[in-house]
């Protein structure tokens, strides 16, 4: 195998394994919009990341955690409606990026890669960057799991029995942010949300407890990731669209087979 | 500050924009002691109770209760995302204690042991407020603050989970403050009332509320005769699956 197909494979898989549960609270919180808007800001990190001639990664990385803040800080004035917020920024921050990138004729970049993924970009210290940060956010889970779930089921009832609960959903934030601005290159901007929600909403209808959605979703994701790079390969499709279909086929056989577990009736 | 008193507001006021919800309001709810607030919708009621908690930041006035106290608070309502798969156990746990026989004893004293491995989206609306209930008294309280915990449950099965509440305070010890719209329902368990209407009506003993002039302008005088359907007798009660229970002789 290749050596840039292995790359983007242990890239690829660092990612699903810890979209699968940090997906899941993207899917109980209704956040899915609040993805797509990151996402889209983050070709902003690209850009100013080519005019300030510095390391893209970087720039992506920061433009996602800095925008992730100032999301928080405009939920909490409540001035507009969230989802009215969500739709300006996601569009006009896209927008910006887009129209600065085509103003600045520096460099020729390659635009469709950001877009949609491209599996030839990954370099070494790119899968560095992805194991990296997919680290810490796992460790983060691992170790806020029980906080991020009690705030996720009533805020209030959290906050009354002693959870810093602003901390943690502003992690929560950023560890979203975090894992879309490295996952960028490999899935693409447009396409990024699809891996935080197709493969919760597939282990949904097998799990029991929230742990084992999170888990389920994990190795959806995985399969999803290892199919859908195998498809890019030998078909030479984009990386971004061949996983999120692979992801979107697990979920409708999922949807469709009658549920395993058995429907409680008692 | 008296050593039995949980928490004590005073001269609490706070204002939504122009609205004026609360104004000079004082509340103190002692150990042992079952507090209710009764008022019409959009009194103030869950305002004043989100103030105690801590919730919200009254514009004057002031809450005083000890740094250690442990709360159980019910809210109002659960909405359970149908997308999250969560049992009952699983839900309890995430009130910080979960070994298994802990949490057991607390179903066994809701009477709710049966919903253990239940999924919480499957179970019935007054189901889930026993749940919630159960949650609440997970956290070993000194204080229990419902909010309306016999909403969506039909009245003899109201009746019951307001005596429940009574057996709850008597076993633990612990004060409650509770939300309830219907004074004739939890006349029997309650010590206090307290009649809220931005400002207080009146407050005092259940039955002296219950002629109180303010509390029959706010009420009207049809809702206070309302006595009738809950003083006469059963010879028989329901437990919370509908099942007969004989009552006991004594």
């Amino acid at each position: 195998m290749a050596d840039f197909v292995l790359r983007a494979l242990i890239a690829g898989m660092c990612i699903a394994l810890v979209a699968g549960p940090l997906g899941s609270f993207v899917v109980w919180r209704r956040m899915s919009y609040f993805g797509d808007t990151l996402a889209h800001s983050s070709l902003l990190g690209i850009t100013l990341g080519i005019l300030l001639d510095i390391n893209l990664q970087v720039a992506v990385i920061a433009c996602s955690l800095v925008f992730a803040v100032v999301l928080i800080f405009l939920q909490r004035k409540k001035t507009l409606s969230t989802d009215t917020l969500l739709g300006i920024l996601a569009h006009s921050t896209l927008a910006f990026g887009l129209l600065i990138l085509s103003l600045s004729n520096i460099v020729q970049v390659n635009l469709v890669a950001y877009l949609f993924g491209d599996l030839l970009t990954i370099g070494t210290t790119d899968l560095y960057w992805v194991i990296g940060c997919t680290a810490i956010i796992a460790l983060l889970l691992l170790f806020l799991w029980n906080g991020l779930l009690t705030i996720t089921v009533h805020e209030e009832l959290a906050e009354v029995e002693g959870v810093a609960v602003g901390k943690l959903h502003g992690l929560m934030v950023l560890m979203i942010a975090l894992l879309i601005a490295v996952s960028m290159k490999i899935v693409g901007v447009l396409l990024i949300t699809s891996l935080l929600i197709i493969p919760p909403a597939a282990a949904r209808r097998f799990a029991q407890t929230p742990e084992q959605m999170a888990l389920i979703a994990s190795v959806a994701g995985c399969l999803s990731v290892g199919f859908g790079l195998l498809m890019s390969y030998e078909l030479d499709t984009p990386a971004g669209p061949s996983i999120v279909v692979t992801a979107c086929a697990f979920f409708l056989v999922s949807y469709l087979t009658p549920s395993l577990s058995g429907r409680r009736t008692q | 500050m008296e050593t039995d008193c949980l928490v004590k507001a005073t001269d609490i006021c706070i204002n939504f924009g122009e609205r004026h919800v609360l104004q000079h309001v004082n509340l103190t709810v002692q150990k042992g002691q079952i507090v209710t607030l009764i008022g019409p919708n959009g009194a103030g009621k869950t305002t004043l109770v989100r103030i105690v908690l801590g919730l919200l930041k009254a514009q004057k006035g002031n809450v005083v209760k000890p740094a250690d106290l442990r709360i159980g608070y019910m809210p109002q309502k659960l909405h359970v995302e149908p997308t999250m798969p969560i049992t009952v156990k699983r839900f309890l746990q995430l009130g910080g204690r979960i070994d298994s026989a802990y949490i057991g004893q607390i179903l066994q004293e809701v009477r709710i042991s049966h919903l253990l491995d239940q999924q919480l989206r499957a179970i019935s609306g007054g189901e889930l407020q026993r749940v919630l209930l159960a949650r609440a008294l997970s956290q070993s309280p000194q204080l229990l603050v419902l909010d309306e915990p016999a909403q969506g449950v039909d009245v003899a099965g109201q009746a019951e989970l307001y005596q429940l509440i009574g057996e709850i305070r008597d076993r633990h010890n612990c004060g409650v403050l509770m939300i309830s719209h219907d004074l004739h329902l939890v006349m029997a368990t309650t010590d206090e009332v307290v009649c809220l209407n931005h400002h207080i009506c009146c407050h005092g003993r259940p039955e002296q509320v219950s002629v109180d002039p303010s509390y029959l302008a706010l009420f009207g005088k049809k809702e206070a005769q309302g006595f009738a359907i809950y003083t006469h007798h059963h010879n028989h009660r329901h437990d919370i699956d509908g099942g007969i229970i004989e009552k006991k002789n004594g």
